[in-house]
This record gives structure tokens, sequence and C-alpha cells, in this order.
């Protein structure tokens, strides 16, 4: 807890918000194997891709439009998240609560729209015990939903300790990790837009 | 192997035994940790070794694969097994009879082996005729085997599958060409036939099954034992495989 | 309200499960009693089970391998007690009992006896042997090894209510699919699995960063001590791989809980993606557990010699060669699955290239000993065992690595000496070495030698004869997981196993003995100067055991055996101009708070008991909150309390044999060893 006694700092000049830090390297690491169990479920997905058993498949499910749209609220939330740490270094309080709520909403309408394409899917008899290929595609899609609702936590979370203590030394650095965090997830998005989704649209 | 095994067995009774703290004789040289020539030797010997037995586990792979058929002037006696708990069925396409637990074939002829699976993954091994391989519900393994002389295997499951394992075995004879037709002969007497339903029953799990002959079975079993789990093939173009090319099991 | 937990759970099926349920319990029952008559749960709390002190950690960590080690012990012996008997006959067990002794066996001696005896010596001294206060996530430390007593303590639970897997240690589908095992035993391995699969993770992570970013200043890469080189290229591993078993446990649970088709037969599952996502971790896993004793390894070799590690670079590469080459291996666990002789004779060959760099450490820690000066104080001994018997293993992990063998010993006894040939000397015999070596430093007095010693002579006595039999067995063809058979052949190779076994036992008694004896004799076996072997490293340096700040003043190091370099040079003991305060982490219940209520969360998910698993996750989730917003963590330890204890601890310097401190003129730190003062 290398800045555990340290009191709060004022500005954000000096934050040890880089990868230097002990937190964040452990951070860094624990993204890494998490990118491992990503990767794992990519790996599910390809060899059960075309165990169907009979059910749809991706061109009868999935919709570019609807993919096409999620990817842009979690893009820019992406960015959102980005002016927040702008802000936080910068030190400006208000500003950073202002981006992370927008950061959240921008989320929520991804993982509501995530929601809503799940349920649709079962409704329509395609749920995830359907087929092998139903299956890898809920969970790998799933755990990443999973992932971006616990960042909607963390950013509430977040937002609380900036507006109740400030932005110490501490918070900056939960701070900078919850960014880590959500611009990883943003990335396994795009891996999963282009191995789930294109392909799945274009060659069914 | 065994050059480098009894060397460091050797060495490492007699390095302890000669450098004995309460040896005075023995020299003592407590900053030496480091030689070049020692370095490599201790490298290179490992290297070609393994450079040896790597090289025959190439060749030996591939000239013992158990797909690879055996090349023999007699006709190959092409037979399907299907494991179920806890038992095996061998089927006879040639013959078009049907065996529980036990595996007749003529020796000297190659025996062609097409396995799969009605239940949990099992493997298929007759440890004095040849290797194992697995069986599993929706694929198709295959085994080549060959005995020269006539005799009696102990056959069986060695892929652990539930509490009727332990007597999930069968009786695997080679015996010469006639005694082969006497007893295919022998096994269509049998009153019995394996047709679906009696499939169906026979399918639910038994231990310690007794032999039971069939003088025919429901044309397309083997194949519709697959399908029953893979009714859409896809299994066959997909894969881990295409991962790594591990496929061969799926393929064929 | 209670899922499908029902009072048929309980074990009156049987009387031997009856038995192992009413020892689990009345064990249990009894460790409370006597904390309770000595009144000591205040203590336990305070001091123990909420501590973040690395060296705690990894005490109670070793505690737990050492208990869980029992009942793994006792699984193995009445497997062989078994197949000793049942020629022609059930023998005394039936077979779905048998099945879930095998599995629990060696789901335990695996996740619970080897990984958290890693874990404890990894703790204990790591931090120690890079010269700093603390692990870089302490609260992370406590959570991990919370979550692995969570783990633990699932299987024990199974034990008394309802039935342990019977699918193996590692689970293959179809059998462990709801369809084949339609009980709770999958649902506790997996639970055991996940929950302790996420603490081994966190230690990975921990001490990747404790060595990427604590170590003492000058202490560059390749001047680490061999044990922190391989807890680094093993955590490195635990990292990469351990994913891998989460997947593979959780897709498992998918499909029992949710119907999914990852691994079932029908509807487009794929089984042989489970066998690979499990031993994508699982071969790497192996590399996890003997890297670091191959660190022990190292340093009991060059202490007891008398000697600089020979070829230190040499093991260092061969080190993370093992690292990367264990994860091109996996597929030759299931050579036998059908796959192309190209893929098989791939594997094959990498299986075997790992031989090189392990054959080149049995090397050089022979050249180690050539011409030092060997003491065969009892891990001194464990590693001779080792690297005698290691051999033999590692042929017949060549052997099993061509593929065309693998066809014939794939599944047989054959196999299953072979990795206990591994594992035991390689692995057990490391981490009892370890044990043995490092137990002046964490409780202040060495143990008992000769029972050590008699120890050591029952465990490989009896590893060689409950093992050897193995080999010839697989050789005729026998089986693993028989729970009786029929040929007459198998059966007096059977019974010399079974007398291995207890020989083994004899050698666990040994060593129980030996810690009675040695607490009881522990003023006769003192060690006042904190350095009882003539150690070469850091954590020799601090006193025995180490202050709660380990060091007072973190050290330089400007070479690789540390403080044998101080010690020469008389540096070592130096007395500083003065003491600064020390900031260190407060204790904290969350850890074990969260370890309660994971298992509560694992019970509730194995007997479906919904409501209960949701308030749980929410108590963890809560409890981490708590955790990860705390700011003001630490407390200090001034400058003036420093002074106090480092008092003492140059007042026992002074009384401790063989040490002259420096204020004496005559500057010949650890003397007796006349061959390296210059």
């Amino acid at each position: 807890m290398n800045a555990g006694h340290s009191t709060a700092s004022e500005g954000g000049a000096s934050l040890p918000i880089d990868g230097r830090d002990e937190k964040a390297f452990g951070f860094w690491v624990y993204l890494m194997s998490d990118a491992i169990i990503f990767a794992l479920l990519f790996a599910t997905y390809i060899v059960l891709v075309e165990n169907t058993a009979g059910g749809p498949g991706g061109k009868e499910l999935f919709s570019l439009s609807r993919v096409f749209t999620e990817t842009m609220l979690l893009l820019a939330s992406s960015a959102t998240f980005g002016m927040a740490t702008v802000a936080m270094v910068s030190g400006d309080r208000s500003g950073v609560v202002r981006w992370l709520l927008v950061t959240f909403i921008l989320g929520a309408a991804f993982v509501a729209m995530e929601l809503n394409e799940f349920a649709g899917m079962i409704a329509a008899g395609a749920g995830p015990d359907r087929s092998g290929f139903l299956s890898a595609f809920f969970v790998l899609v799933g755990t990443h939903g999973l992932h971006v609702s616990a960042g909607l936590i963390g950013i509430v979370f977040m937002c609380v300790q900036v507006v109740t203590k400030g932005l110490t030394v501490p918070v900056a650095s939960r701070l900078y990790r919850l960014g880590l965090f959500w611009h990883f997830l943003d990335i396994v998005w795009i891996a999963i837009f282009s191995v789930v989704y294109l392909p799945g649209v274009l060659d069914g | 192997m065994l050059i480098v095994v009894v060397p460091v067995i050797v060495m490492t009774l007699w390095f302890a035994w000669r450098f004995r703290a309460s040896n005075d004789n023995a020299i003592y040289t407590p900053e030496w940790s480091y030689s070049a020539k020692l370095d490599a030797v201790i490298w290179a010997i490992p290297v070609m070794i393994v450079a040896g037995v790597g090289y025959h586990a190439w060749v030996f792979t591939h000239s013992l694969d158990p797909y690879k058929p055996i090349p023999s002037p007699e006709k190959t006696l092409e037979v399907r097994a299907i494991a179920q708990d806890w038992k095996w069925l061998f089927l006879y396409p040639q013959q078009n009879i049907a065996v529980v637990n036990e595996l007749v074939f003529p020796a000297g002829a190659p025996l062609r082996i097409e396995i799969t699976s009605d239940t949990v993954m099992n493997s298929f091994f007759i440890p004095g005729l040849g290797g194992q391989i697995y069986a599993m519900a929706g694929m198709r393994t295959e085994l080549n085997l060959l005995s020269y002389e006539p005799g009696e295997f102990l056959g069986r499951n060695v892929q652990y599958s539930g509490a009727g394992f332990s007597d999930q075995l069968f009786k695997a004879r080679a015996v010469n060409r006639e005694d082969f037709d006497a007893w295919v002969e022998k096994v269509r007497t049998s009153p019995d036939a394996l047709d679906l339903a009696t499939y169906e029953q026979l399918v639910k799990p038994s231990e310690a099954h007794p032999v039971t002959y069939y003088a025919s079975y429901a044309p397309g079993l083997f194949a519709a034992t697959i399908s029953k789990y893979n009714p859409f093939g896809t299994l066959a173009a997909n894969s881990v495989c295409r991962v790594a090319d591990l496929d061969r099991s799926y393929a064929r | 309200m209670l899922g499908r937990l029902t009072i048929d759970a309980l074990p009156f099926y049987s009387w031997v499960a009856m038995g192992g349920a009413a020892v689990t319990v009345l064990g249990a029952l009894a460790v409370m009693a006597v904390i309770t008559w000595l009144g000591a749960w205040r203590y336990l709390w305070r001091e123990w089970l909420t501590s973040v002190d690395h060296k705690r950690i990894g005490i109670m960590y070793i505690v737990l391998a050492l208990v869980m080690l029992l009942r793994g012990f006792v699984d193995a012996i009445m497997m062989r007690a078994q197949q000793a008997v049942a020629l022609n006959s059930q023998g005394y067990l039936p077979a779905d009992h048998f099945d879930q002794i095998f599995s629990s066996h060696g789901t335990i001696m695996i996740f619970f006896v080897a990984m958290p005896f890693m874990s404890g010596l990894m703790n204990l001294i790591i931090p120690l042997q890079i010269g700093a206060r603390d692990v870089s996530f302490p609260y992370m430390n406590s959570l991990s090894l919370w979550l692995n007593a969570a783990g633990a303590a699932l299987v024990l639970v199974s034990l008394v209510i309802g039935k342990f897997s019977t699918a193996g240690w590692s689970a293959y589908p179809p059998y462990s699919g709801i369809e084949y095992s339609p009980g709770v035993g999958v649902d506790y391995w997996s639970f055991a699995v996940l929950i302790s699969g996420v603490g081994s993770t966190m230690t990975g992570i921990n001490f990747i960063a404790t060595i990427f970013k604590k170590r003492a200043p000058g202490m560059t890469l390749m001047r680490m001590p061999l044990f922190t080189w391989t807890v680094l290229t093993s955590s490195v591993l635990v990292v990469f791989a351990f994913p891998a078993l989460t997947v593979s446990a959780a897709l498992l649970e998918m499909d029992r809980m949710l119907g999914m088709h990852f691994f079932t037969n029908a509807d487009g599952g794929n089984m042989m993606m489970f066998a690979n996502l499990f031993w994508i971790w699982g071969h790497p896993e192996v590399y996890i557990l003997i890297l670091p004793a191959f660190g022990v390894f190292s340093h009991v070799v060059t202490t007891f010699s008398g000697k600089r590690l020979f070829g230190y670079t040499s093991l260092v590469y061969a080190t993370t060669a093992i690292g990367i080459l264990s994860f091109i291996v996996w597929l030759h666990h299931f050579f036998t699955m059908g796959s192309s002789a190209n893929v098989n004779a791939f594997f094959g060959i990498m299986t075997m290239i790992i031989a090189v760099p392990t054959g080149v450490k049995v090397f050089d820690w022979l050249f180690t000993m050539y011409r030092g000066r060997i003491e065969f104080h009892s891990p001194m001994l464990w590693t001779l065992g080792f690297m005698a018997t290691f051999v033999i293993g590692g042929m017949s992990g060549v052997l099993l690595a061509l593929p065309p063998v693998d066809y014939l010993m794939h599944n047989t006894t054959f196999l299953v000496a072979h990795f206990h040939n591994m594992i035991i000397p390689g692995v057990l015999f490391g981490y009892l070495a370890g044990y043995q070596f490092w137990f002046p430093k964490a409780f202040g007095f060495r143990l008992n030698e000769q029972w050590g010693k008699r120890s050591f002579w029952c465990w490989i006595i009896g590893f060689y004869l409950a093992f050897m039999p193995l080999y010839v067995l697989g050789l005729l063809g026998m089986p693993r997981r028989m729970e009786h058979y029929t040929i007459a052949e198998w059966q007096p190779h059977l019974i010399v196993a079974a007398v291995g076994a207890c020989v083994i036992l004899l050698g666990i008694l040994c060593l129980a003995v030996q810690l009675i004896v040695s607490i009881r004799q522990r003023d006769q076996a003192r060690d006042l100067s904190g350095d009882p072997w003539l150690g070469r490293t850091l954590e020799w340096s601090t006193s025995s055991p180490p202050p709660v700040y380990n060091f007072a003043i973190i050290p330089r190091v400007d070479e690789r055996d540390a403080f044998q370099e101080m010690k020469e040079n008389g540096i070592a003991y130096e007395r500083p101009d003065k003491y600064e305060d020390i900031y260190l982490p407060k204790n904290s219940p969350v850890g074990i708070i969260v370890g309660g209520f994971a298992f509560m969360f694992g019970f509730a998910m194995v007997w479906h008991i919904w409501w209960l698993a949701i308030a749980c996750a929410l108590v963890i989730v809560m409890a981490l909150m708590v955790l990860s917003s705390e700011d003001d963590n630490e407390y200090c330890l001034t400058a003036k309390e420093v002074e106090q204890i480092e008092n003492a601890r140059y007042r026992d310097l002074a009384k401790a044999p063989r040490i002259i401190l420096p204020e004496s003129e005559e500057i010949v730190p650890g003397a007796p060893i006349q061959g390296t003062v210059r």
C-alpha cells in the first residue's frame, strides 16, 4: 500500500498514476490474465461456431445495425472516460464526476442493448442451451457484458469517492486503474465484433 | 537415456560421499562456480540425446500410427466397436453379425476397427495386441491391428467411465481362418437379432455383461450411433482442429 | 429453501463413509475445543487469522497444506488397501466410494497440498530473500490465503454433506456432465477448484509485482537468488495458466447448471475442448509446482556444500526455458484422442525437449556438490533423494512422450507411477526440504535432525516400494482407477505397493513426531543468530523469527549471494547510525470474511440454494469495496520502537555461538567456514 499513508495531494500534476506505480503494474498483470480468459473463450467460440445442432446460426441471429450501435456506445464511453482522466489530471473534481456519469450512461445503454439482444434470442428459442454455438456465444459475449457491468459499479463507486474524498492520491490511482479496465473492455469488444458478429453476419 | 540416468544416480551418491564434510582429504573450492566447458557438456549431452530420441519419435509416430492400414496379402477384417456402459459392442459389417464383449478375428489378417461411443468417453485397449484409442460419442476413431499368431488377449476400456468400469472387459481371440469361419457360423445361429429396439435395451447400463451373439444387426447402426450425437456432421468440418489441425478423429 | 439439500445428504449409506465424516467433524471439534481450552481465540484472531504479514500468511498456508496432506494420504492408503485385497472380490469399498476416493486424492494433493505448500514457502521467504518488508499487495495476499482455505473446506465438507465427485481429479466430461454425474460431487469439485483458483491467480499476480517492484536496491534480475527466480517463473505461469482452469471448470458448470453444450455428447458440444482447456492449465501446473521446489534444492545444495551455486546463469535460462516450453506440450495428455501423427510427433518432441533444461539443472546441482564440504542435514538428504529418484521419473516421462509408447501406457498404472515419480521427489521432497530448511527462520528454533532423517528414509523407501510395482503393473497392462480386478498376477505387486504406502505413513508420523519433539526441546535448538545453516542469501541476515518489518534498514545488494558476501566483507550485522519510522499494513478481517463467504457461496451453488449464493456474493462484493476504498490502512512503527526491537536482536546475536560482532574488532562472521573467509 505504497500510497496509503500519504495525504491528499493538491492538483493532479504529481499523481503517481503511470505504469511505474506498483498497483498499476499489478493491475496490468491482472488484465493480462483476464485477457487470457477472453482468449480462451474466443478459442472455444471458434471451435464451436459451426456446431449449431440444427439451430439458428449467426446469420439468422445477429443484427449488424444493433451491434454497430453497441460498438459506438462503447467506443464513445472510452472517449468520455478519457475525458474524465484528463479532468483528473488537471484536478477538476466536478469535471471528473461529470464525464464519469456520461461514461456510465453510455455503458449502461450498451449493457441494456446487450440484455435486450439476449432476451430476444432466448424468446426466439435461441438460448444458450440450444446448441454448442449458442453456449459459446452467450458465455463469450456475456462475460464481456458482466465485465462492463462490473465497470459500471466501479464508476458509481469512484464517483462517490471523488465527491466525498476528493482527488487524493489513492482515489486517483483507483480511477486510473478503472480507466485501464474500461479501455481493456473496449479492446475486447472490438475483438468480439470482428470474431463473432462480423463473420457471423457475413457468412452465417 | 540410461547414459544420463545411471551417471546421475552414481554421481549423486559418489559426490555426496566423496565430498562429505568429514572427509579432510577432499579438495574444497568454495568459489568455483562456473566452467564453460562443463556448461557446454551438460547442455550438449541432453540435447544430443533428445535429438536422437526425437528423430525416432518422429519416425515411429508415423510408422506406428494406429490409423495406418497394415499392409498384408490377407483381406482386412472390418469391425465397428461401440463403447457402452459398461461393455463393448462389436459389429462385423462384412459378416453382418454383432457380438457383445467378445472380439474374434483371424490371425495373420489385418484387423481394422472403427470406434465410437454411445456413452461417456472410453478408451479401447487390447494391451497384448496394440495401442489404445479413445472412443467418443459423435466421433469416430480408428485402430489397425494384426496378430501374427493365434492367441487370446484381454481387451478393455481403460478410460475411467463409472461404476462398472472395472468389469468392462472382453476377450479378444485371434484364431485361424477355419475357426473364425466356424465362429461366424455359430454367431449366425443365434436366435437374437440386434434391431433398434434390442439396441435400445442393450445400451442401458449393465455391469459385467455376458458375451452375447446377434445373428444380424440393423443396417447403418454404427453411423446411426454417431449421428445420434452429431446429426448434422458439423464436428467433421470443424474443431479444435481447425485451429491446430488436430483433427482426424473428426474429419474421417 | 435449501435447494437440493436434504437429510439424505448425510453419509448414513456406508460405515466407511460415516467413519470419514465422523473423523472430519470430530477433528474440527477437537481443534476448536483445544483453542477454547487454551483461551486462544482472541489471540488467534488478532495475530493470525486477520494478519496480513507475509510470514504469518506463509505459515498458515503450510499448516493448511500439512492438514490436507493427512487427508489426501488417508485417501491414498485406502486405495492401496482396496487394490491389495480386491482380486476377484469387491474388497471393502464399493465402486462408488472408491471412485470418490481417487478423485478426492488427486484434487486434494494438487490443489490443497501442493499449491498451498508452495504458496506458503513463497510467502514466507520471498520478501525476506529480496530484502523487502512485505509483498506488494498484503491485503490481496490474505484474500488469496482464505480463498484457498475456502476451497479446501469445500472438499472437506463434501465428506460430511453429500458425496464428492467420482470423475477423477481432472473431471473429464461427458462423464462429469449432468447426464452421467447428476449428483453434487462434480459441483463440489468445480467450485473448490474455481474458488481456490482465483486465490492462486491473485498469489501469482502478487508475487510478480513483488519480485519486480520490491527488490532491495542493487538486486538486479541476475543477482536474484534462484528461489526468487523460480518463484517468479512459476508466478508468471500461474497468471497465464490458471485462467484456463477457471474457464474449463466454469464452462463445465455452465453445462451442468444452465444446460449449455460446451462439452456434452450431443447438441454441438465437444468433450475434447475440455481436455484441451484443462491441460493447457494442467501441464504448466506441473512446472508451477516443481520450479519453486527446484529453487529450494538450489539453496539447500549450495548451503550444505558450502559453495557457490554452479552454473547460475544456466540455471536461470533453464528455468525460464522450462516455463515457456511448458505451454506447448499439453496435448501429450491425450495423444490417444486420434490426432494425426504429425500433431502427436510435434507435441511428443516438444515434451522431450523439456528434459534438456531439466537435465541441465540436475547436473548444475551435482557440480555444486563437486568439491564442496557436504553436510548431511535433513534438507540435504531430501535433496539427494530427489536427485537420485527424479531422474527415473524423467526417463519414464521421456518414454511416455513417445506417442507409440503412450498408446500402450496411457491410462495405465505406468502413468500413475510416472507422475508420482515426478511429483513426490520433485515437488513434495522439495517442499519438505524447504520446510526443514526454513523452519528455524520462521520459528527461531531448528527441527530435530534425527526424526527428520527417519522421516526421509521412510519416505524414500516407501516411495520406491509403493511406485516401482506400479511401473511393473503398467507394463502388465493394468489400468488406473480399478476398483477390483481378475488377474491374479497383479496382486503381489499391489500388496508390495500397499506396504510401501504404510512405510510412507511412518514417514508422515515421523514428521509429526519431529514437530512435537522439536517444540518440546526448542530451548536447546534456539537459533539466536538468525543464520543457523550459514546461509548465503538475505533471508538469513535478519533474526529468526524476523521482526514484523523484516529489515530495519533495507539492505544494499552487490552480489548474487548477498549475505555471504556481507559476511565475507565483514559488513553483515553492521549497526546503522539511526533508525527510521516504518509504515506497515494494519491487520484486516476482510480476507477471512471473504473466504468464509466464498465458502458459503460455493456450498450454496453446489446445493442450488440460490438465495444464499446471491446473498454471499453481495457480501463479498461489499467487503471488497470496503477494502478497496480504504485509504489509511498502515500503522507506524516509530524509530524508537524499531530501535528497541533491534537492540534485543543484537543482544541475541552477542549470545549466539559462532558469530563475532563487528564491534569486537575481529570481523569473522560465520567463523567455522574458514574456506570462504578471504
